[in-house]
């Protein structure tokens, strides 16, 4: 008798009032309202909105002159050289990184030293003063000289020959990726079961089989997103070569943004979008990298995007049909 | 009369097809084995067993040379493992020495630690080729014809991650037979088995016991033990506490520490 008197009636007259056509069990439940996430929603599509008719209408972007320079031979010039430095330092950078992490595994103190000693050094130094410093190189050795250490040398190098900018930029920018890639490479081989390496020894398998067949193929899943996230600021880093007179992508637009000043916004996003194209497309070839690793670590592979696509389309066909059933 | 008598000659003759001498192990001042001395016979099955932390598997371990023992030596078919001697000494052998010695030892582990990225096919396959016993072709042609000695002729294509486990450990089981190896070692092959899976594990290894290869089973199974065992080894402390046929030792064990472990056990 402590109810209100209206509760007890609306629950007497509840169950006449929905009057299930279906038994109870048979129907299907239907999803909570969400209002928060309605309102949430149409705020964020309203600024989305906004963004965009902006970045198509004000004038101060020019998309005119944004076409024009698009293409330009000068900025795909710029664009080959940014390539070009990236590819070359990513090889530098993941060969060297692997050696330094086997160095890092070794027995010799004096290895573990060594490399733990590199890392500190390269990942403590700005990348920039390390580039600049490369640039003044052959100012502290004038040649460099292959030979017996300490003794005779066989071929000598002219350093101010070989050490072209497009040198300078690539073992500067290696040299660095280097030491953050041994990290990677080393939390790879690490998170490798210890039981894979017994195994591998037990059954008496040579050394360069069991690195490169049974732990670096394990250790890669766990290497290749950690050391794609290093490409993508790899590939950014490359702009820095313009400080060692190396006209990348960066580069070329800076130029070109001095000689038309009135340019320059327009020309810097010619570059965003260059660095967004070159960005995705990694991001497309580590999706691809990761699910070949994948093999055997995961019951199923994860879907490709075409995949999800078809199995989407055959999900929303079901759910056509299934309504007009209804 | 005579031809038992060169019967039991040879078999005196022949080397012993394993050889533990005298054998500590310890990590700091923790003795693991002290002292272990035991000789199995070729085509023997040698059951060891007793409490965790005895040292059982690390026995195991030494005798393939995954551990060192710090005194002691073991040779498998006349042979010493991971020493060689010169004079009166022992030196270590090298890496590349002792990998060639480890394959003719078979090793099965408590967590089969198949190699995951591989296909059950190539986890067979890989180290007849790898140490270039077989072609690609052929080591193929046995790991299938392993794979279906153990029940698995079906699953060749399958990776590891798909198999239940006791289907792992008979992958396992095969891969340790793909290098032709003289003597197996199992350590605890069905510890980490669901209670339903561990019967098809144990057939695999009776088959292999009763087929007169030399086996070394440590396990905590002591109905399968009193089954498959020429021999029962009882280890505690890291000391053979004692030895003998399945009756000697589990119906009429002497040592009253055996006495104590099978009363827990059975």
């Amino acid at each position: 008798m402590s109810q209100p008197p209206g509760a007890a009636v609306s629950l007497a007259e509840a169950p006449p009032a929905a009057q299930p056509s279906k038994p109870l069990a048979a129907q299907r439940v239907q999803p909570l309202r969400r209002p928060g996430r309605w309102i949430a929603t149409a705020v964020v599509l309203v600024v989305v909105a906004q963004i965009a008719h902006g970045l198509a209408t004000n004038p101060f972007y020019q998309w005119d002159r944004f076409r024009y320079w698009f293409l330009r031979p000068t900025v795909l010039d710029g664009l080959l050289v940014t390539l070009e430095v990236a590819a070359l330092s990513a090889l530098l950078g993941l060969v060297g990184g692997v050696l330094l992490a086997l160095a890092r595994q070794s027995g010799s103190p004096v290895l573990r030293a060594v490399s733990w000693t590199y890392t500190w050094l390269f990942r403590s130094v700005p990348l920039i003063v390390v580039l600049i410093f490369l640039y003044n190189f052959s100012a502290l050795y004038k040649t460099l000289s292959l030979g017996i250490p300490f003794g005779p040398a066989f071929v000598t190098f002219d350093e101010s020959k070989l050490a072209t900018d497009m040198t300078v930029a690539v073992i500067g920018l290696g040299l660095n990726e280097a030491a953050y890639a041994a990290e990677v490479v080393r939390g790879g081989l690490l998170s490798v079961d210890q039981g894979q390496h017994e195994a591998a020894a037990a059954l008496g398998l040579p050394k360069g089989y069991q690195f490169t067949r049974i732990v670096l193929p394990q250790a890669l899943r766990s290497i290749t997103p950690n050391y794609v996230n290093q490409l993508i600021g790899l590939v950014k880093s490359t702009s820095l070569v313009f400080y060692v007179s190396l006209l990348d992508l960066f580069g070329s637009v800076q130029t070109m943004g001095s000689t038309y000043p009135g340019d320059i916004v327009p020309l810097l996003l010619v570059a965003t979008v260059w660095y967004l194209i070159l960005t995705s497309a990694v991001s497309v070839v580590q999706f691809y990298v990761e699910r070949y690793f994948a093999r055997g670590a995961t019951r199923t592979l994860p879907p490709t995007p075409l995949q999800k696509a078809r199995a989407a389309l055959a999900a929303f066909r079901t759910r056509l049909r299934g309504e007009a059933v209804v | 009369m005579t031809a038992t008598a060169t019967a039991t000659a040879a078999q005196e003759t022949a080397p012993a097809a394993l050889e533990v001498h005298d054998v500590h192990k310890w990590y700091g001042t923790h003795r693991v084995l002290d002292g272990i001395d035991l000789t199995v016979r070729p085509g023997e099955v040698t059951v060891v067993i007793g409490p965790s932390g005895s040292g059982k598997s690390t026995l195991l371990r030494v005798i393939n040379h995954l551990e060192k023992p710090e005194i002691g030596h073991v040779s498998v078919g006349g042979e010493l493992i991971g020493v060689r001697r010169v004079g009166d000494r022992l030196k270590e052998l090298g890496e590349r020495a002792i990998l060639a010695q480890r394959g003719r030892i078979g090793f099965v582990f408590q967590n089969f630690n198949l190699f995951p990225h591989l296909t059950v096919l190539d986890n067979v396959a890989a180290a007849p080729v790898a140490t270039g016993r077989l072609g690609k072709a052929e080591a193929r042609a046995l790991a299938r014809e392993l794979l279906t000695r153990v029940g698995l002729g079906e699953r060749t294509g399958a990776y590891p991650r798909q198999l239940s486990g006791g289907q792992q450990q008979r992958v396992a089981i095969a891969r340790a037979l793909a290098l032709r190896p003289g003597i197996i070692l199992f350590d605890e092959p069905t510890s980490a088995l669901d209670p339903e899976l561990v019967g098809e594990v144990l057939s695999v290894i009776k088959d292999l016991a009763t087929s007169g290869t030399t086996l070394v089973i440590v396990t905590h199974e002591i109905g399968f033990a009193r089954e498959v065992a020429d021999r029962i080894v009882f280890i505690d402390g890291g000391r053979i506490v004692e030895q003998g046929t399945p009756t000697q030792v589990l119906d009429h064990p002497e040592h009253p520490r055996t006495r104590d472990f099978l009363a827990k056990v059975l």
